[in-house]
């Protein structure tokens, strides 16, 4: 179980309000990922959630029950945090078997349950180890261990990866999306990395200034950005926006394409442009290309190596299928 | 201090200090080792020459020796409970937000700052005096008879005076290191389901303890030599003589050198019997 809604949620510290009136609603065992840029309130939603942070209005229900007065404790969820919060003068057992003490299960089951859950992180060998004592992956899994032995109706995380390096986020990304797949809970994840967010999520949130700019799934996202902001952060490397003329033409005041889409060479095409930086990563190339008449750089991707070096000029042809318009306030233009 | 070159440098340059400290500190120890197997009465004959290990004897057989040693271990102990749990929760409530937390703290820390001869006079004529002391119209007030602290609860009274001026002290160390604790740790343990004792218990205890071990070190050090407030308030009388206090004794009221510096032999050992104890219980805390 673990289904979430929020009703018109706001929350103010002090006079300044963080999030305006937001409505959402998280399926019993959904991957919601929250995404937004910093400060956008992402953490503040989670810990709304959480109880950690009393909403200022509106209603939160928990499994058809109110869960707005209901203390953190008593709803049934775990949060795992950005530092882990590992207590560290306790063994990782005593960690892991914390909240069941706190519930006052007797020691046997306390027991049978850590146990469980350090097989299923590869925490076995470090049961009596320190929290000081594990590297940055291993207080993770701790952290997660904490949180899976009181089998809450939801987890809750906040940017769990964003202390480790790249190749063991990768693996833990990979770690967390399996335990979802075993346990079938509800989770909540909140990042800024994209790459977390389009491979995780069954769907995505994305947050911008407190208020929801869109809700789907990551392909959906990716596919029919509802305006201009979302388009810009979800994809990387990020879509490029061209104003003006190439606008105007096709009925819009802001055209996007991204730079997948975009076809390059050397002879012929729609646009005409320079090469500033080429980016050589062997599977593809990025080109940053400056463009008469367009304000940023438009960044392309080309398949495979080629061949451009700064200062050549290159004729860029947009796939007009994956073009997107969008109007005067932003707003994708269908 | 990488290069051979910088390590003689500094080497150099602590000298001075490494010589003025040893100085500080071996010349009175040696006097003291010197006098203490002498029989030095400086008003009835001076010098009279080495006596062996008496002065040594003497002291411990003495019947003031195990009282003295007995009620400074109690006015060192009461201070430290005193002043840690009470610290402890001072501490708990000066890290709330809170409307001239700025002043408030400083107001904690004052009492740190009054010479001990002071506090000790402040203590006997305005709280504990039995006429006119606030404690004696507080008890009147409440149709009750004014205790006479200083003679029926001499001991107490030491403690209590003791430890206000430690308090502060106590509520400075715990404080830093309540402001250190992760407040994602506590609100971790709020979601693992723990109220506010368990989080106190389990969480903020255990991340107090080091701070605690370091107050015990330091103040039962400065404890053990507590003079002053004795002197002031009861002059050794009604069971508050410490060992610090016998030595003066020995040493200015009995005009007695000699024994008085057996009984700072007896001292060093002490302190250093519990410096070593104490040691041990915070490396062991500290090592973690
Ligand atoms: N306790 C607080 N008091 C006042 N303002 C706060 C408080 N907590 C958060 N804010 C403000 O609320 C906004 C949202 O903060 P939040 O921590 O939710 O951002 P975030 O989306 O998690 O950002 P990041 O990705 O950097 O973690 C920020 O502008 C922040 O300054
Ligand atoms: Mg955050």
């Amino acid at each position: 179980m673990g289904h979430i809604t929020l009703k018109q949620v706001t929350k103010s510290f002090g006079e300044v309000q963080v999030i305006p009136p937001l409505d959402l609603e998280i399926n019993d065992g959904e991957f919601v990922v929250f995404v937004g840029p910093s400060g956008c309130g992402k953490s503040t939603l989670l810990r709304l959630i959480a109880g950690l942070e009393d909403v200022s209005s509106g209603e939160i229900t928990i499994d058809g029950r109110a869960a707005t007065e209901v203390p953190p404790a008593k709803r049934g969820l775990a949060m795992v945090f950005q530092s882990y919060a590992l207590y560290p003068h306790m063994t990782v057992r005593k960690n892991i078997a914390f909240p069941l003490r706190m519930a006052k299960l007797d020691i046997a089951e306390q027991n049978k349950r850590v146990e469980a859950a350090a097989k299923v992180l590869n925490l076995t060998d470090y049961l009596d180890r320190r929290p000081g004592q594990l590297s940055g992956g291993q207080r993770q899994r701790v952290a997660i261990g904490r949180a899976i032995v009181r089998e809450p109706a939801a987890f809750l995380f906040d940017e769990p990866l964003s202390n480790l390096d790249a190749a063991l986020r990768v693996n833990m990304r990979l770690e967390i999306s399996e335990l979802h797949q075993t346990l079938d809970t509800t989770m909540i994840y909140v990042t800024h990395d994209q790459v977390e967010a389009m491979t995780m999520a069954d769907k995505i949130v994305v947050l911008h200034a407190g208020v929801i700019e869109q809700v789907g799934s990551p392909l959906e996202l990716y596919h029919e950005p509802r305006n201009k902001f979302v388009a810009g952060f979800i994809g990387s490397p990020k879509m490029n926006f061209v104003e003006g003329e190439e606008a105007v033409k096709l009925n819009a005041k802001c055209i996007g394409i991204r730079p997948e889409h975009i076809g390059v060479s050397l002879e012929s095409g729609d646009w005409k442009g320079t090469v500033g930086v080429s980016e050589h990563l062997g599977s593809d190339t990025f080109l940053r290309i400056k463009m008469p008449g367009v304000q940023e750089h438009m960044t392309v991707r080309v398949g495979g190596e080629f061949g451009a070096r700064h200062g050549d000029t290159v004729y860029l042809t947009p796939d007009r299928s994956k073009l997107h318009r969008f109007d005067a306030q932003g707003l994708r233009i269908a | 201090m990488a290069t051979q070159h910088s390590r003689s440098a500094a080497r150099i340059m602590m000298a001075p200090a490494v010589f003025l400290l040893l100085v500080w500190m071996l010349v009175p120890l040696c006097m003291t080792l010197w006098f203490s197997v002498r029989s030095y009465l400086p008003l009835r004959g001076g010098d009279q020459g080495f006596v062996g290990l008496e002065n040594f004897s003497r002291f411990i057989t003495s019947s003031a020796f195990w009282p003295a040693v007995q009620t400074t271990l109690i006015i060192v102990g009461g201070v430290l409970v005193i002043s840690i749990v009470l610290g402890v929760l001072l501490a708990i409530l000066l890290d709330q937000p809170m409307w001239g937390q700025g002043v408030v703290r400083i107001l904690v820390i004052a009492p740190f700052f009054v010479m001990p001869t002071v506090t000790a006079l402040v203590w006997k004529n305005m709280f504990m005096d039995p006429t006119n002391g606030m404690f004696a119209h507080l008890w009147r007030f409440f149709g009750a008879d004014p205790v006479v602290w200083l003679t029926d609860a001499s001991v107490l009274s030491i403690i209590v005076i003791v430890s206000w001026q430690w308090l502060p002290f106590a509520t400075l160390i715990l404080l830093t290191a309540i402001q250190s604790l992760d407040s994602e740790q506590l609100e971790a343990a709020e979601m693992d389901g723990a109220n506010p004792v368990a989080r106190f218990f389990f969480i903020a205890l255990p991340h107090l303890s080091r701070a605690i071990t370091i107050v015990i070190l330091i103040q039962t050090i400065f404890v053990l030599a507590v003079f002053a407030e004795i002197f002031v308030t009861t002059g050794g009388a009604f069971g508050t003589r410490t060992l610090t206090y016998l030595i003066y004794q020995r040493v200015l009221e009995s005009q007695n050198v000699g024994l008085g510096s057996a009984g700072g032999v007896y001292a060093i050992i002490l302190a250093n019997i519990v410096a070593i104890f104490l040691m041990r219980i915070v490396g062991k805390n500290l090592d973690n």
